[in-house]
């Protein structure tokens, strides 16, 4: 095994990075931890309400930014051209629909109910206990399959140095585990900001390499022409982009993610009003341009490196053959980054849904402070583990639930948030049956009607699950009002 | 859970706010992309090497709503305090 060790140098110099972090929120955590279990979870799972704008702002960007924007969607766009970076603008909306759309009344709310979790939220809301299990549950199984997905994917890049998959795998989920167990969320969201911006040199890095290495964009984009005319349409190559399922990206990446738990944990963490104004107006141009820089790398990169057959390979292939190694080692620490603070955040999520959306709500509801933040600290170093494990050896389930895992929370959480907010009249029998009808039509229409009516599998269940959400709420408010 | 906190007037317009720019972002997106792109890409029109309906639709659809994001903030959107004494009216 030969290590590349001017691909390695930068790596390890971001992850002694990462563990700094890690130690320096160790002692917030500690703190609190000493201070009452009730503090302590307030830290751990939210970091005491304490993100500021900058913060917030990456931290609900690198989130949301996984190994799919940085390797796997500019492979398609290699294969693609521009019209895949037109689809993918459609993720241009993370950086301020989140925000504004749960707004400062997600925030209140979730202060006045003493609310650390989303699942949390929800049961104050709607005082249902079927609605916190099913919920619960579903953090739980989908967030586990898409992390061990994620893994795998940062494994792949620590072997582009010559480590093994193994060796990688170990690497990355020993400072994953490390840096959350001890440091918790706000660990979690300082190392995201770090994360972001290493997101941001990596991508300007290889956008201004790959411009440089083509000579220049004009002549990339009329070789991208000679070699296919359908390089540089919206429409994909032999129109494979349509219409309707590109504009349903709207619904799936842009609307939907206010309803992905990882997600909206993040609009009730912010310190005050004028982080959360900050985190939308920083958030809207970094999201926009990681979308819009990395994507175009990969459109452009099939008029600089012609005839590479893998998507997944073009940002690999194209860092070496572009960037100096030196700069080529930074930059493979972006995709890094994206993928670590992706499953930061979903481990931390899974973790206080079982411990505090099921445990202490269902298992034990007396138990004593130590047991919380002992039981916090080892569920969450279990589960990552586990994690660990499957994603040495993949079993076929978790890689079948890892397809349904995006649009599946979706369906799931959009409307009982969006409505348990808005709509003062939605009730726990409407939250339950809008899940319950979101999660199963998903999965039966990714089954037998993908893309009905053109559009992508998550819209239809998302229309069905408001309408069983507003029907079943109606029938059960008039049946109450007939009691009284 | 009743509707009767002052905030909540003011961050419900927010988030109106928030979706009509999303609308807006859309339609520009749309619009752009498909009303420029859609004919044949041998009379395509470029702007700084791109082709036009891609220079409007995503690159110029990024600066311009990044501008619109932050003005909409700077002039609607309104600091107020997010805890429960940050209101008199105590609902809960």
């Amino acid at each position: 095994m030969t290590i590349n060790w001017q691909l390695m140098l930068p790596l390890i110099v971001y992850l002694v990075g990462v563990y700094a972090i890690g130690y320096y929120s160790s002692a917030f955590v500690a703190k609190a931890r000493a201070t009452s279990g009730k503090t302590f979870l307030e830290e751990f799972f939210l970091g005491s309400r304490d993100l500021n704008g900058f913060v917030l702002a990456m931290t609900l960007v690198a989130t949301y930014i996984s190994a799919s924007s940085f390797i796997g969607g500019p492979g398609v766009a290699y294969n693609q051209g521009l019209g895949w970076v037109f689809l993918a603008m459609s993720q241009m909306p993370t950086g301020y629909l989140t925000l504004t759309l749960l707004g400062k009344r997600f925030a209140i709310t979730a202060r006045k109910m003493e609310a650390l979790t989303v699942v949390d939220f929800l049961k104050k809301r709607y005082q249902n206990d079927a609605v916190v299990v099913l919920a619960s549950a579903s953090v739980v199984l989908f967030l586990l399959s898409s992390m061990t997905a994620q893994w795998i994917g940062a494994a792949r890049i620590f072997q582009a140095t010559g480590l093994s998959y193994e060796a990688g795998l170990t690497i990355f989920v020993l400072t994953v585990l490390v840096y959350v167990t001890v440091g918790g969320f706000r660990a979690v969201a300082l190392t995201d900001a770090l994360q972001g911006c290493v997101m941001l040199v990596g991508t300007l890095a290889i956008f201004i390499g790959t411009v440089v290495a083509g000579g220049g964009l004009s002549n990339i984009i009329q070789t991208m022409y000679r070699t296919n005319p359908d390089l540089i349409t919206p429409f994909g190559v032999k129109g494979y982009i349509a219409v309707p399922w590109v504009s349903s990206f709207w619904v799936l990446v842009g609307l939907g993610l206010a309803g992905l738990p990882q997600i909206a944990v993040r609009a009730m963490a912010y310190k005050n009003s004028r982080s959360m104004h900050r985190a939308i107006i920083i958030g809207t141009p970094v999201a926009g341009f990681l979308m819009l820089g990395m994507h175009l790398v990969g459109a452009l990169a099939r008029g600089v490196v012609p005839g590479i057959k893998v998507g997944d390979m073009v940002v690999p292939t194209l860092t070496v053959q572009v960037l100096p190694p030196w700069l080529a080692g930074v930059f493979l620490a972006g995709p890094l980054a994206a993928i670590m603070s992706t499953v930061d955040s979903m481990l931390l999520m899974v973790s206080s849904s079982i411990v505090k959306d099921l445990y202490l709500n269902y298992i034990n509801k007396r138990a004593t402070d130590r047991m919380v933040s002992s039981l916090s600290l080892a569920t969450t170093a279990i589960v990552g583990v586990i994690v660990y494990l499957t994603a040495l050896k993949p079993p076929s389930l978790l890689v079948w639930l890892n397809l349904f895992a995006l649009g599946g929370l979706e369906a799931a959480f959009f409307w009982p948030i969006i409505l348990g907010l808005y709509w003062p009249k939605a009730n726990g029998a409407g939250a339950l049956a809008s899940l319950i009808t979101g999660v199963s039509t998903y999965i039966v229409f990714d089954r037998v009607w993908n893309r009905p009516f053109g559009t992508h599998t998550v819209v239809l269940p998302l229309v069905l699950a408001l309408l069983a959400f507003v029907l079943v709420t109606s029938l059960t408010t008039k049946k109450q009002l007939q009691k009284l | 859970m009743r509707d009767n906190d002052p905030r909540y007037a003011q961050s419900t317009k927010e988030a109106l706010i928030g979706l009509t720019i999303f609308v807006l972002n859309f339609v520009w997106w749309f619009g752009f992309g498909y009303g420029m792109g859609s004919g044949s890409p041998a009379n395509y029109t470029y702007v700084l090497g791109f082709p036009s309906w891609f220079f409007w639709s995503c690159i110029m659809g990024f600066v311009v709503f990044s501008v619109v994001v932050w003005l909409a903030v700077k002039y609607f959107f309104k600091e107020m305090p997010l805890d429960s004494e940050g209101v008199k009216a105590d609902d809960d």
